[in-house]
């Protein structure tokens, strides 16, 4: 049996009487790619933040490698391991690129500062295919390129989970390609990652598994063709006028 | 430390030994000035210490510097003098930590407000206290002269240059421009954010508090009206700002011409000197954004100049 790094239960979060994700309970083991999918404002992003602990949940438990995170602060939390990026992109606009990196890798999970810190981002910027663009402002990038930096950035705590939050929206078509290799090679380096998605196509080539939400409860857990192929999950997003 | 890092340190080691001799060429007028300009250099500093990389605008240097006019007033005369400074700094720490905790936590313009009313409630709690016992203001009557002032300013303002550069280089440092470029990112990577806005707060208020007790002496007669003054908190940002806070010596670069400038108006033109400070402002805003410093790293990029 694989490890559990992350356990979410009955989880629920309001905001004033709107109920943003309700009763969820999930589980992601080592090395797995899980997929939180659903409609617009079915509560996938709202379930990431209070993973990495943007705002405590209003009721149940998280536990990161058996340790409790719900509710800790959200730096806390990033250094007990949990790293993410953002639905809309977060750079830092008066550092470098490399120092964007850097970020990441000095507080983070394992910390490393100095000389360490930037030749391990250095490597990463290599990695996310970054390598010849180190030193320009952050300004200037083109936007696949601010997500392959944000990706940096998170991968330098060296998480126990990484939370990808739409990390491929508005790419085109060529980049998107780019994109879900990248990602896949992520998941072939035995990382274990969240991935919020729309793009049905990463959905179904990356994810081992897939979470479905709608108004904020799960409707469906499985692998991407079953859950995908569920009567209530197309309801759910035909209701919602998305293209499944 | 690199060959840029030595260099830099004799040539400022060189400056501060000039200008640590010019109590022996006047000790009249132009040692005034040198003096006031001394006392700016290390509040606007050390206000930009942390102001520049949080973009927090603290209205709190009256608050401290203050607080270190009142212990050297009350503790002179009963406590060796060397350590009223030392004293000040702790209370000021202090001051800016309970604060800090407080107020950092607020958005930017409820952090100023705040910060105004600070210098008013120690005040009024002075004046309180002052009431009680039964005084209004206090002789501050000592045997230290201007020199002793100016130099006691002097080693201050360089201690705040190391401290600044010694931040500059460290996690801390690092941590707080992430801060001031996006706190939402800081707190995912792992930094505690009140804690690092709170710990560099506290430098700034050590530093303000510190000068306050420095200065008690000059002024004789202090009292909380004075000594609390709003105007103060005022010139330190706009001669912080108008120099620039991107660089450590940014603010000295607004001390120098500010101080000279508000000298000449209020020999001149004794009521204008607010409108200086209005003038200056609307310069930053309109024409030096990011200050001379801004200025200088623009003029450098125009012209393609190489290094630093
Ligand atoms: N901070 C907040 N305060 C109040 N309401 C919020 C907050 N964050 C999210 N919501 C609400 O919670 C619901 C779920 O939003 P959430 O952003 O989690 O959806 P989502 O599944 O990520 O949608 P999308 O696919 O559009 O990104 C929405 O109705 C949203 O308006
Ligand atoms: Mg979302």
């Amino acid at each position: 049996m694989a490890r559990v790094v992350l356990e979410v239960r009955n989880v629920t979060k309001r905001f004033g009487g709107l109920v943003a994700v309700n009763d969820m309970s999930f589980d992601v083991t080592e090395h797995e790619v899980l997929g939180i999918i659903g409609p617009n404002g079915s509560g996938k992003s709202t379930m990431i933040n209070m993973i990495s602990g943007t705002f405590p949940p209003s009721a149940g438990m998280i536990r990161l490698n058996g340790q409790d995170v719900a509710g800790k602060p959200a730096h806390r939390i990033a250094q007990m391991g949990v790293a993410r990026t953002f639905q809309l992109v977060r750079l830092l606009p008066e550092l470098s690129v490399i120092e964007n990196v850097v970020a990441g890798a000095a507080f983070g999970h394992r910390r490393r500062w100095k000389a360490e810190a930037e030749r391990y981002a250095e490597s990463l910027l290599e990695r996310v295919g970054l390598g010849a663009v180190m030193t320009v402002p952050v300004s200037s990038l083109t936007y696949i390129n601010t997500k392959r930096v944000e990706l940096a950035r998170a991968l330098a705590c060296e998480p126990e989970v990484l939370l990808l939050d739409e990390w491929l929206a508005g790419l085109n078509p060529t980049e998107l390609q780019t994109g879900i290799e990248l990602i896949r090679s992520l998941r072939e380096e035995g990382r274990t990652v969240i991935l919020v998605e729309h793009v049905m196509d990463a959905i179904r080539s990356l994810c081992d598994r897939c979470v479905v939400m709608s108004s904020g409860t799960k409707i469906a857990e499985g692998t991407p063709a079953d859950v995908l192929s569920d009567a209530e999950v197309i309801r759910a997003y035909l209701g919602a006028d998305e293209d499944a | 430390m690199s060959t840029r890092d030595i260099r830099n340190l004799i040539l400022s080691a060189l400056a501060f030994g000039v200008v640590a001799l010019l109590p022996f060429y006047d000790t009249g007028y132009i040692l005034s000035i040198a003096t006031t300009m001394a006392m700016f250099t290390v509040l606007a500093t050390s206000w930009a210490l942390f102001s520049g990389p949080t973009h927090y605008i603290s209205l709190a240097t009256a608050a401290f510097f203050g607080l270190g006019t009142f212990v050297t007033g009350y503790g002179f005369q009963t406590m060796p003098y060397w350590s009223l400074p030392l004293i000040a700094a702790v209370l000021g720490a202090g001051l800016a930590g309970l604060v800090g905790m407080v107020t950092l936590r607020l958005s930017g313009v409820y952090f100023v407000i705040f910060t105004l009313g600070l210098a008013e409630l120690v005040r009024q709690l002075v004046t309180w206290v002052q009431n009680r016992t039964g005084q209004r203001g206090m002789y501050v009557l000592t045997s230290i002269t201007e020199s002793h002032i100016y130099w006691q300013l002097l080693g201050m303002a360089a201690l705040v240059f190391l401290v600044g550069w010694l931040i500059g280089r460290s996690r801390l440092g690092f941590a707080l421009r992430i801060i001031g470029n996006d706190e939402t990112v800081a707190k995912h990577s792992g930094i505690n954010t009140a804690l690092a806005k709170v710990l560099l707060f506290m430098v700034s208020g050590a530093a303000a508090a510190t000068v306050g007790a420095m200065l008690a002496p000059r002024y004789i007669y202090i009292e909380p009206s004075t000594a609390f003054a709003p105007l103060l908190s005022f010139q330190v940002v706009i001669m912080a700002l108008l120099g620039g806070t991107g660089r450590l010596w940014g603010p000295l670069a607004g001390v120098i011409p500010f101080t000279l400038l508000w000298e000449f108006i209020s020999r001149h033109a004794p009521n204008q000197t607010l409108l200086l400070l209005g003038l200056a402002f609307l310069l930053i805003v309109y024409v030096l954004p990011g200050g001379v410093v801004g200025l200088q790293a623009r003029l450098k990029r125009r012209f393609g100049q190489g290094g630093h």
